[in-house]
């Protein structure tokens, strides 16, 4: 079915995990050519898609590490004697404009904008002073020359050029770029801002869902993305399972929304846990524009923009789990935020599952597929094996049944290229990108 | 009583998340507090009705269970109030659970030990300030405790400790236990 190349592109190749390894978010950059990933510890790597070449093409489309910088460091609020950590939350690319790269990553309470340039060349033959870079006795000088540019080993190099904080109360949640390519948001459990990309000190509030008294509370925002064509256009989901898309000419608070997208409750499927699973851990924007999906605990929903009733499709992700909820709550699983991606043309999601297990559903032939990121499944080259689930029963012979099931390997984040059949898929510390070779 | 059980454990299961959310790093996260208020509601809702449900068949050996079970169930916020009834008011607490709290009609002399101080106010449902339903509330203890803890970590650390236990003592912690 599908080509595969495992590439666990960490630097640090641990057996254990440090809890600081683990991956928090992934995401292409416009083009593919780059894949940035964030972890818990604060750190970006960003890998690199080899360029094709005739001599090696067994290793064509290979990613490398190209960059890696530390973004956030942990800090503390003296105010509210609160640690901030510094896990990296979530990471967008800019639209490249120039040689450089530029991406925006957050932590829970500031949002970075880094730049990373390639520097392959230095100058050298400086008058005043040598190679080395001591300074000359100025006596020694007798004549003048000029610096010339000489080639160096290519030196990646990342640098924060704006720091966007002191903004969010709360824990920031997701940013999102506009498609003008000038603003940006960020969004945090009540409050959404927007920013300008040349300007942190300041911020304009958009939505604002604190109530008077918080005790009267019932509702949070989970994430916010903008339109990808429409500049006034922006959605955000909520804990309660719905979806408000606004449009920022109509006020400068968009407090009232244009569009609101619920589906009701299917009152058989009630129990303790409804309104947990009910809430929405990610919202994506098809690539066209024309629809957004949603991922709730146990669900995928494809909404289109012009029917807020119900959504146009729903797909079961792991509903073997609805019996399991109570141990789930137990063990803290069901608190988890699975997100979820669009391939470029919109035809398939995926998003991810436990025991390393991520979902693809493909929207037109109505088929879907469970796959598994594991080392002992993943040598390079190799084909991906469908998994099967037992959900009752007699468990066939390459079955696993539930309660098999490891729920400490989660896949959180995954992310698609965005043209091209290769996903990029996080299982705790561990990097796995799988490509689709057409031979 | 399958149902009152698994609603009991899943209430001491939130209160226990709850707690143990207060000394994670980054602080309470308030989507996931949301969530566990609504759980304990939910489950809180259900423990009622089901208490309601077996009470009105008239089986006393339910009552016996469920006064056992009500020192847990103090802990939890603003039905502290109605769970400390004696059984002799037990239709009456059922039919409390279901609507807007109002004062006792029926022998308030009796409950006044148990009752918070005077609430004319009680309909409104909002959550009183910590003081007046501390008692013997056993999260308060906990949260002082932790409290301490911080202190001393504070004062142990060099960071900028003479503000920053100045205002450990003024925060208050965010109030997201939803009343119903």
């Amino acid at each position: 079915m599908e080509d595969s190349r495992n590439t666990s592109g960490f630097l640090r190749d641990h057996n254990y995990s440090t809890e600081a390894d683990i991956i928090s978010t992934v995401e292409f950059n416009p083009s593919g050519e780059l894949l940035a990933t964030g972890d818990k510890g604060g750190r970006v790597v960003v890998f690199q898609r080899e360029q094709e070449s005739k001599n090696q093409p067994h290793r064509r489309g290979e990613y490398n590490v190209y960059s890696t910088f530390q973004s956030h460091e942990p800090e503390f609020d003296y105010l509210k004697s609160l640690e901030i950590e510094e896990k990296i939350n979530k990471i967008r690319w800019l639209p490249q404009q120039n040689a450089a790269y530029f991406l925006l990553s957050t932590n829970d309470k500031t949002v970075k904008l880094w730049k990373i340039s390639e520097r392959d060349k230095r100058p050298e033959g400086y008058n005043l002073k040598d190679e080395d870079g001591r300074v000359r006795d100025p006596a020694t000088i007798t004549t003048l020359r000029v610096p010339v540019l000489q080639p160096m080993d290519l030196m990646v190099e990342a640098s924060a050029r704006r720091v966007f904080c002191n903004a969010h109360a709360y824990h920031i949640n997701s940013i999102s770029i506009n498609s003008d390519g000038q603003t940006f948001m960020s969004t945090d459990d009540l409050r959404i801002n927007l920013w300008n990309l040349e300007v942190t000190d300041s911020s304009f509030n958009m939505v604002d869902m604190k109530p008077v008294n918080m005790e009267d509370l019932t509702e949070v925002i989970t994430n916010a993305e903008f339109h990808p064509q429409h500049c006034n256009t922006f959605a955000y989901s909520s804990s309660k399972g719905s979806i408000r898309l606004c449009d920022m000419r109509d006020a400068a608070l968009c407090d009232k929304h244009s569009k609101f997208f619920e589906e009701p409750e299917d009152p058989s499927n009630r129990s303790f846990f409804s309104e947990i699973i009910s809430s929405i851990s990610d919202v994506k924007f098809s690539h066209s524009g024309r629809y957004l999906m949603t991922r709730d605990y146990l669900t995928v929903k494809v909404w289109d923009l012009n029917m807020e009733s119900k959504p146009l499709e729903t797909y079961q992700v792991h509903d073997y789990l609805r019996g399991k909820l109570c141990s789930l709550y137990e063990n803290d699983c069901i608190f988890d935020k699975f997100e979820c991606v669009w391939n470029g043309s919109d035809s398939v999601i995926m998003t991810g599952s436990y025991n390393n297990f991520f979902r693809m559903f493909d929207r037109n032939t109505k088929r879907d597929v469970t796959l598994e990121a594991s080392r002992e499944n993943s040598k390079p080259r190799a084909v991906l094996k469908p998994r099967r689930v037992c959900v009752g029963g007699k468990r066939r012979k390459d079955e696993i049944s539930v309660d098999s099931l490891d729920f400490s390997k989660k896949i959180l984040h995954t992310g698609w290229h965005p043209s091209e059949n290769i996903i990029a898929v996080a299982a705790t510390n561990n990097l796995y990108i799988f490509q689709d070779k057409i031979n | 009583m399958d149902v009152t059980a698994e609603a009991k454990q899943i209430m001491v299961q939130a209160l226990g998340k709850m707690y143990s959310s207060r000394s994670q790093r980054g602080g309470l996260r308030l989507h996931r507090s949301l969530l566990l208020t609504l759980v304990m509601k939910s489950a809180r809702d259900i423990y009622h009705s089901a208490r309601l449900m077996s009470e009105k068949s008239g089986q006393s050996v339910t009552e016996e269970s469920t006064s056992h079970t009500q020192e847990p169930m103090d802990t939890s916020s603003s039905t502290a109030t109605p769970l400390r009834e004696t059984s002799g008011q037990s239709s009456e607490d059922g039919q409390r659970s279901g609507l807007e709290g109002h004062p006792h009609p029926l022998n308030p002399a009796a409950d006044k030990e148990n009752c918070s101080p005077s609430r004319p106010d009680r309909h409104s449902r909002k959550r009183r300030s910590k003081t007046a339903t501390d008692s013997d509330f056993i999260p308060c203890k906990k949260a002082k405790l932790e409290c301490a803890e911080v202190r001393g970590v504070l004062q142990n650390s060099s960071a900028n400790c003479g503000r920053a236990l100045d205002s450990l003592s003024l925060v208050p912690m965010p109030r997201t236990i939803v009343t119903f």
